[in-house]
């Protein structure tokens, strides 16, 4: 099967699920969900029948990669992503409801759900397309379509303010960095006469670069990235965005546009980097975001007392140590004997998928019980669901990088790069950082496991999905083998 | 390949994930306790004291192998000293399994209460047994959250929210120091393997040794991070007011075997792959430990309460253990294993002591107890034999163990004395202040007229004295019989400085 048919797969059951909300009568809209999460395992599973085309003769590969183990791996990270979104907002289902306009009289009373469903569907196309994107125009378009069906998955209830306020924060900050993005790619374009990844590449590594301008045309998209990953200075939106968002579009946010971010970040660093007269200046000012992020990130992180805040300060904290890894890539003559910043990344990408799902599938069972999402709701804990406070505190220690989890082999290759790099200043952050990290995660497993709870409030066990706590139980066997055994995710990649 | 080294390793891990699944807590985590201590005791029969310098009953899974990165592989297997250590580990662990509250009395989730312990205790083991660096490294951290529990949750005292985080803190930080210069020294080395006896043999091999300035840098990072682990002057802060928070168990297998961990990371990566690092920083080391023996001693003296005392000692007397690495020679680092082995044994058994004390008295305070002897003179004979043995009066493992380190640390005296001779000279003096605060502890809990308004708890049932007469009687053995365990860490020791010295 061809490449390029997963995206078209993901696109029309999406166009499906928003046919079958319009058409046909459903008792329960989550069964749209469930259709989607059928698909999308379906999907996930003909990645590993992927075949690559004979010929590129056409032109279409020059928009789209071939040949290309990294993309596919990215695009499973997209649909796993999706799929853990899905089994969180079917959960969620019951907030979105009531937090969406009444319905009028006569109306499904689960109206306005199927878009719910359905909208993670598109994004998802995009991020997949984003992966194997390849000049410059289809790299544009992919950020689009995700951007724009984050805009509206963020704004999604429209009758709550917080929402709302994210929303327009998004679409404001978004479309600066998007101004950004076009005003970089016009001059990129301007310096090589291309659109087209390769021949940039060739061009740049060429005897005739204008330096100043590729440079400016660098700066331009890489503030662009920045903001897309949550690279500080250009983080500013990233806890309000996250605290006002649905729970499960959080966790995307969180997760796929990360990822993808990323994946567009090391293809548009690539050609920068093979240039002999750019690759010191690219590598200091990516070193200078990435000190900048990994101090900005965990300290802010650290009074937090609003659980997604503290997540997204923690995205922040992880951006950082990604920015490190790509700080840290060895000069061209030693390419051979060192791991690639390009295979951390992504293992990096893959680790944090897992457990940072795991910690936005726990926190959707708490928000919808609870009705809230500060530290405070998630006191006692451990009296009342044992099983959701373990989860939890798997996650966070594999947030923090504690051992044996996979988030530890995550910074464990970060810390690799830096030492072999002799980054010590940056590895000196990136210490610090982590250490920091050490308190702001173990601060929820102490809100779990050491305070009381609150005397007058409910004890009960908070309930939990058959399918999120099957979720639960997958990621949190993930992540253990994956601390022990790494090549689970490393054997995925080139 | 034997699969022997991989049953004791997990069976505390699988124990653990049964008691969070439903298992029975306490009856669980004591049939783990005894059935890994019997296999290890069946390790040790069959262990091969005239094989030096490598590993035993060694087993080898790769897991990871590519370009770039080290080979990974899930690997274990024991020498001599790694084998003492595993004996105190899994010892310790039974006796401290046995002390601990029964379900019933336990304020909070039992199966957390025991869970955690097996962590503790399977971690300990784990790190002891892996010949793999990674997982010696990551064994010694699954030891990091349930501790932090474990004090948070059950611990005593109004303060043991702020210890445990301190405690958490502190380690945390001290293992991602350690983890930067064991990421150091194995890229120095080439960075091919983690397998511990590949690497060493790289680092005694002249082309693929550490150059001299690169192995200063290594141990510096290496003595920091491991030096914060067991709790080396100025690095202690963390350490007793968490042995004296903590649960009683928990104490015991911190201080009396987690804590071992940062010495055995000295002897079995420190001092082979940078020896030069060691010898540049020797003067550091017995400034260093010489805080820890006398200053930390005074500090002791200084104490109110049984279990800060108790704490505090445990710190002082990891100074002697580093005068034995200090000498670098046969003598001082047997001895400092042995050492290793006696301490943990000897705190092990006051701390149990302790938390009975505490249990029953509800109070440590030496003001507000007295004469306990006089209506409990068991009690009071099993605690006289535990200071006198921490305290290292000869018939106890404690004293064979400090001789030796004395000795060791002496014997190649040159015409004049040297650093390490006065340094041995002054440490010498901590044998008289442990002495002190040994005997005003036992004094002034036991002798004299009880108080007034103490409780009047009846004696030890049989039960609640097996523990205690376990470790005791294992003190006096090795005591009488250092020979026990100085065969298994003769030839290793002596294959370590072939290693060394090659």
């Amino acid at each position: 099967m061809p490449v390029y048919f997963l995206e078209i797969i993901v696109v029309a059951l999406g166009i499906i699920m928003l046919l079958v909300d319009a058409f046909v009568k459903l008792e329960d809209k989550r069964s749209i969900a469930w259709l989607g999460m059928m698909g999308l395992v379906v999907t996930f599973g003909l990645l590993f029948r992927v075949q690559w085309p004979e010929s590129t003769e056409s032109p279409f590969w020059d928009f789209y990669t071939t040949g290309d183990q990294m993309a596919l791996y990215f695009k499973g990270i997209a649909i796993l992503t999706t799929l853990g979104v899905l089994i969180m907002a079917s959960d969620y289902s019951r907030i979105v409801v009531d937090q969406t306009a009444p319905p009028e009289k006569g109306a499904h009373p689960q109206s306005g759900l199927g878009e719910f469903f359905a909208l993670p569907m598109f994004a998802c196309a995009g991020l997949m397309l984003m992966s194997s994107a390849n000049h410059l125009v289809s790299i544009f378009v992919a950020l689009e379509t995700v951007t724009i069906a984050f805009y509206v998955m963020v704004a999604y209830l429209r009758r709550n303010v917080g929402s709302l306020e994210a929303g327009v924060k998004y679409l404001i900050l978004g479309a600066l960095s998007t101004g950004f993005l076009v005003y970089g790619f016009a001059w990129l374009y301007g310096m090589t006469g291309s659109m087209q990844l390769d021949e940039i590449t060739t061009a740049l590594s060429g005897d005739n670069v204008n330096v100043a301008g590729s440079l400016f045309a660098f700066a331009l998209i890489l503030v662009a990235l920045a903001f897309k990953v949550g690279g500080a200075p250009f983080h500013f939106w990233i806890p309000d965005v996250y605290q006002g968002a649905p729970t499960p579009i959080t966790a995307f946010l969180s997760v796929g546009s990360k990822a993808a971010g990323f994946i567009v970040l090391l293809r548009l660093v690539d050609p920068f980097l093979s240039s002999g007269e750019l690759v010191g200046k690219v590598i200091l000012a990516v070193t200078v975001i990435a000190v900048i992020t990994l101090i900005v990130g965990n300290l802010s992180a650290l009074p937090q007392k609003n659980f997604k805040r503290l997540l997204a300060y923690s995205s922040v904290a992880h951006a950082g140590f990604l920015l490190m890894a790509l700080a840290c890539t060895p000069t061209t003559s030693q390419a051979g004997e060192f791991l690639s910043p390009a295979k951390v990344i992504a293992f990096y990408l893959g680790a944090y998928l897992l457990m940072t799902l795991l910690a936005f599938l726990v926190m959707t069972a708490v928000r919808v019980k609870m009705a809230g999402e500060e530290l405070s709701s998630y006191r006692g804990l451990a009296k009342r669901s044992p099983f959701l406070a373990f989860a939890m505190i798997i996650s966070m220690a594999s947030l923090a990088g504690i051992p044996l989890t996979a988030g530890f082999f995550g910074k464990f290759f970060v810390f690799q790069l830096a030492v072999q790099q002799q980054q010590w200043f940056l590895l000196t952050v990136g210490l610090v950082g982590a250490g920091a990290g050490f308190y702001y995660y173990l601060k929820i497993a102490a809100s779990m496991f050491l305070s009381e709870e609150d005397p007058k409030g409910d004890h009960s066990a908070i309930p939990v999905s058959s399918l999120s706590r099957i979720a639960m139980i997958v990621l949190i066997v993930l992540i253990l083998i994956g601390g022990v055994n790494p090549s689970i995710i490393m054997g995925l990649l080139p | 390949m034997s699969i022997i080294l991989e049953i004791i390793v997990f069976l505390p891990l699988i124990a653990a994930i049964a008691i969070g699944l439903g298992a029975p807590a306490r009856f669980s985590a004591l049939g783990t306790a005894a059935i890994t201590l019997l296999l290890t005791l069946i390790v040790a029969v069959r262990f091969d004291t005239n094989v030096e310098g490598s590993f035993q009953f060694a087993s080898s899974r790769t897991l990871l192998d590519m370009e770039g990165f080290p080979t990974l592989s899930l690997a274990f297997g024991i020498d001599g000293i790694s084998l003492v250590l595993l004996l105190l580990a899994t010892l310790v662990m039974l006796a401290a399994v046995l002390v601990s509250p029964q379900e019933r009395e336990i304020k909070g989730s039992s199966k957390l209460y025991y869970l955690s312990l097996l962590l503790i205790g399977g971690g300990a083991i784990g790190a002891f047994t892996a010949t793999d660096l990674f997982f010696l490294y990551a064994f010694h951290e699954l030891a990091l959250i349930p501790t932090f529990l474990m004090i948070g949750i059950f611990g005593h005292g109004e303060n043991r929210v702020r210890t445990a985080w301190t405690i958490t803190i502190y380690l945390g930080i001290g293992s991602l120091i350690l983890l930067v210069g064991l990421i150091m020294a194995v890229f120095a080395l080439g960075g091919s393997t983690f397998a511990i006896a590949d690497l060493i043999a790289l680092a005694k091999s002249p082309e693929t040794g550490i150059a001299t300035e690169q192995q200063t840098w290594i141990f510096a990072f290496l003595l920091v991070g491991f030096g914060i682990l067991v709790s080396l002057f100025p690095f202690h802060s963390w350490a007793a007011p968490a042995y004296a928070e903590a649960p009683a168990p928990v104490a015991m297998l911190h201080a009396g075997v987690l804590k071992k961990f940062g010495l055995y990371g000295l002897i079995r990566i420190a001092m082979p792959l940078a020896p030069e690092g060691m010898a540049a920083w020797l003067n550091v080391i017995l400034v260093l430990l010489l805080g820890n023996i006398i200053y930390i001693g005074l500090v002791t003296v200084a104490q109110k309460k049984l279990d800060r005392m108790l704490g505090y000692s445990s710190v002082m007397h990891m100074g002697y253990v580093f005068l034995g690495l200090a000498a670098m020679n046969q003598l001082g680092v047997s001895g400092a294993v042995l050492l290793m082995f006696a301490h943990g044994v000897s705190i092990a058994l006051l701390f149990g002591l302790c938390g009975w004390i505490r249990e029953k008295y509800n109070t440590v305070h030496f003001e507000e107890l007295g004469g306990i002897a006089s209506h409990l003179p068991k009690l009071g004979l099993l605690f006289a034999f535990a200071a006198f043995a921490s305290a290292g009066l000869p018939g106890f493992a404690n004293f064979a163990a400090e001789v030796s380190v004395f000795f060791g640390a002496f014997k190649d005296t040159a015409e004049s004395l040297g650093w390490l001779q006065w340094t041995t000279i002054i440490a010498l003096w901590g044998v008289v202040i442990s002495a002190v605060y040994m005997l005003r502890a036992f004094r002034s809990l036991f002798m004299g007229p009880p108080m007034e308004k103490m409780a009047s708890p009846d004696e030890l049932t049989m039960k609640e004295r097996l523990p205690h007469f376990l470790l005791l009687a294992t003190l006096i053995a090795v005591g009488f019989v250092p020979e026990l365990l100085n065969q298994f860490i003769r030839p290793a020791v002596e294959g370590l400085f072939l290693l060394t010295a090659g």
